[in-house]
């Protein structure tokens, strides 16, 4: 229904990154785990897209698909990847790891994931710019120096010397930031950044990540449960639940316009400057089981005006405002409840 | 003024770790000269960053460690008093004073079942005179922390986080405490189920009148629960006030620098707001700096501040400042 309207955008390459009716599943014991069910979001240079929802919505999976580093269970069912015109969902393990790094980084809530605790963090660095430019040793090592400076480590030229223990949270991030974008990729997706440092710390890091991108000029896809980083950091949002997008738009009509009824009760249940005096106003019920998805939408279990449709069938996106779009049948309520009332 | 009654005084308390160092021990300052009251029903929150000694000081408070130095009293009673040599047995005290912890993983044992698990310290102070009044009980109190009377049998390890969470309360409130330290009870759980939780806190306390530290990290959720807040760093209480005070009117170049760093959720609000970011990390309470904790990460930072560490010192009703220069 939505699509019937959807702006079809003259020049695709405005787009860094198309994608589009992703599908992603993990086959396991107890059967197939559609953790991403039919997702599609276009991605702007120099832009940040957020992405939000409760744990297990998704959002990881999102984020690996993209990178196309998967468990070995998971899989891309449906759907494809675009990147800069070219459909990178059928690219051979060899492209990918040119793309990966060079194109597209990401970076992880613990930054051990990325460094390897038995090499200095000069070393790490230098490897990984070799990787993806073939710059000499003595090349690699400069830059290495360099992409230090520039996410504020100090003493550079000693760090390069140490190994990621030796360093406290906030720096081991900004040292993976640093490897992140040594080959200046045009995307940085980054998992979660800051949700395990404290808050000065997570300022620290979102200032930098803010700098970075105004002087390099790539896009940020910000993956985080934290509703303050995502207004923050945000150009754009998706909401996700249960693998699937239920709302999207710019940071203001997000928060200011919610029209899915997720959005609605997630906004509601967080502490606010507006509320502290009064009850929080929690969303009801238990989070969702993937092996047991409901048959209409995700969140209608959880839903307090859930409708008779909303348990039978899946909302379409419904355009609600300028660049806003919602699943959710409440749009569509006087329509619905037409229908309902002829039935 | 001075009337006042408070549940609990807590007065110049220190907890200080015997850490090695090569061949000697030096003492780790995780808590150093920390001084708070809290009224009867009353919830202080206490805020800082990870590691400033928050736990140490609700650890210490319930005696689960021994102190260094300082002085307790609880509900006009001394428990504890370093320069005067008095050390109280806390039994009789440990049913006024409950604790509730971050994990609700680990701090349940999974193979219990949750009437055993609420039931223990009913068991442990021998607070029924039968068989059917402990159940009673056991049900009374998983109402209300809104538990199902049919779970009573289940196991801890088949709920969730913030099932598992209520089931911590209840069994903290078995033994019908006036004083709870809820360590970051809401911190593990996820937004969605977080609400329901700090509710429950809220709820309970209006209706049986606990008074509760509450540690967190999440300085919004401390705002919304709390009456009043303590700011923490590096093993110091830096700044104390009334919960909407300390927000609107902060005062410490700490606590400046910490309310700054909260991400708002609000677009408008977070594009019109400077973060006031910190230089560098916090030094290690191993290695303290003279005079003022914070002067080595403060823009305030005079001479004087090397020097002298300054008191907590009141800016007005009950707003409480250790600064030289603020
Ligand atoms: N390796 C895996 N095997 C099976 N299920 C997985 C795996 N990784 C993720 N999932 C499932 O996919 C869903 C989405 O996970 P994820 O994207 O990590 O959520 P989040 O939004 O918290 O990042 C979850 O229900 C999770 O259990
Ligand atoms: N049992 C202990 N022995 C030695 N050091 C400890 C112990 N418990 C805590 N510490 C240290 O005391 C300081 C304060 O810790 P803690 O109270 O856990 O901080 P917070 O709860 O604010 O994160 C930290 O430096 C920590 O490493
Ligand atoms: S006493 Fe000095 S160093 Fe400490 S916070 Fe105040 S101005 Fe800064
Ligand atoms: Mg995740
Ligand atoms: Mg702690």
């Amino acid at each position: 229904m939505a699509n019937e309207n959807e702006v079809q955008n003259e020049n695709d390459y405005n787009f860094l990154l198309e994608v589009d009716d992703l599908h992603t599943s993990f086959f396991t014991e107890n059967g197939e785990v559609r953790a991403v069910n039919g997702i599609s979001f276009k991605l702007e240079p120099g832009k940040t897209l957020g992405i939000v929802g409760e744990s297990g919505s998704g959002k990881s999976v999102t984020a690996y698909s993209i990178m196309q580093i998967l468990a070995e269970t998971g899989k891309i069912v449906k759907g494809s990847v675009t990147f800069r015109g070219e459909d990178i969902t059928n690219w051979n393990e060899k492209k990918l790891q040119e793309f990966r790094g060079s194109k597209v980084s990401i970076i992880f809530q613990d930054p051990m994931t990325s460094l390897n605790p038995v090499f200095t963090v000069g070393f790490q660095l230098e490897e990984a710019v070799r990787l993806h430019t073939g710059k000499s040793k003595e090349e690699a090592k400069k830059r290495a120096i360099e992409m230090l400076t520039l996410v504020g480590v100090n003493e550079p030229e000693s760090r390069v010397k140490q190994y990621p223990h030796e360093l406290s949270g906030g720096m081991r991030q900004r040292v993976m930031i640093a490897m992140a974008l040594a080959c200046e990729p045009d995307i940085l997706i980054a998992d979660e950044p800051t949700t395990a440092l404290d808050v000065t710390i997570q300022a620290q890091i979102l200032e930098l990540m803010q700098e970075l991108q105004k002087k390099m000029g790539m896009s940020i896809i910000m993956v985080t449960h934290d509703l303050g980083v995502i207004a923050s950091m945000c150009d754009e949002i998706l909401v996700m639940y249960g693998g699937r997008i239920c709302e999207r738009g710019t940071a203001d009509e997000i928060f200011y316009h919610p029209c899915h009824e997720y959005t609605k009760g997630l906004l509601r249940s967080i502490p606010k400057q507006d509320n502290m005096g009064e009850k929080l106003v929690p969303i009801g019920g238990t989070p969702i089981n993937l092996l047991n998805m409901p048959k209409g939408c995700a969140f209608c279990p959880r839903c307090e005006n859930a409708m008779k449709i909303c348990l039978t069938e899946q909302p379409d996106e419904y355009w609600v405002g300028d660049n806003h779009l919602a699943s959710c049948f409440m749009n569509m309520k006087d329509l619905v409840e037409n229908r309902e009332g002829r039935q | 003024m001075s009337e006042e009654k408070y549940l609990l005084e807590v007065e110049h308390l220190k907890q200080y770790f015997p850490v090695a160092q090569g061949f000697k021990k030096i003492p780790l300052k995780a808590v150093d000269d920390v001084s708070f009251k809290i009224r009867p029903g009353e919830t202080l929150g206490l805020v800082g960053e990870s590691g400033c000694g928050k736990t140490t000081v609700g650890r210490t408070l319930l005696r689960l460690y021994q102190p260094t130095g300082g002085k307790i009293t609880f509900d006009g009673d001394v428990l504890y008093d370093s320069e005067n040599k008095i050390d109280k047995d806390m039994l009789p005290y440990r049913k006024k004073m409950q604790m509730v912890f971050q994990d609700p993983y680990s701090s349940l044992n999974p193979r219990m079942t949750v009437e055993d698990i609420i039931g223990e310290p009913l068991d442990v102070h021998k607070l029924y005179s039968n068989k059917a009044q402990r159940r009673e009980k056991i049900l009374h109190l998983m109402e209300l922390v809104g538990l199902n009377a049919e779970h009573a049998m289940r196991y801890a390890h088949e709920f969730s986080g913030g099932q598992r969470q209520r089931i911590g309360i209840a069994r903290a409130l078995a033994v019908d405490p006036t004083f709870i330290v809820c360590d970051e009870p809401v911190s593990a759980l996820d937004v969605s189920i977080q609400a329901q939780v700090v509710n429950m806190f809220e709820e309970l306390q209006e209706k049986l009148g606990v008074a509760y530290l509450f540690i967190a990290h999440d300085l919004l959720v401390v705002h919304h629960i709390s009456d009043r807040i303590a700011v923490m760093y590096l093993g110091h209480i830096v700044e104390i006030a009334d919960a909407d005070e300390l927000n609107n009117n902060p005062m410490h170049p700490y606590t400046l620098s910490l309310l700054s760093a909260v991400p708002i959720p609000d677009p408008e609000t977070a594009r019109n707001s400077k973060r006031i970011i910190l230089e560098g990390d916090v030094p290690s309470p191993l290695h303290m700096p003279s005079g003022c904790p914070f002067r080595t990460r403060c823009r305030y930072a005079t001479e004087k501040c090397a020097e002298v560490n300054p008191e907590l010192t009141d800016r007005g009703d009950g707003h409480l400042v250790a600064c030289h220069n603020r």
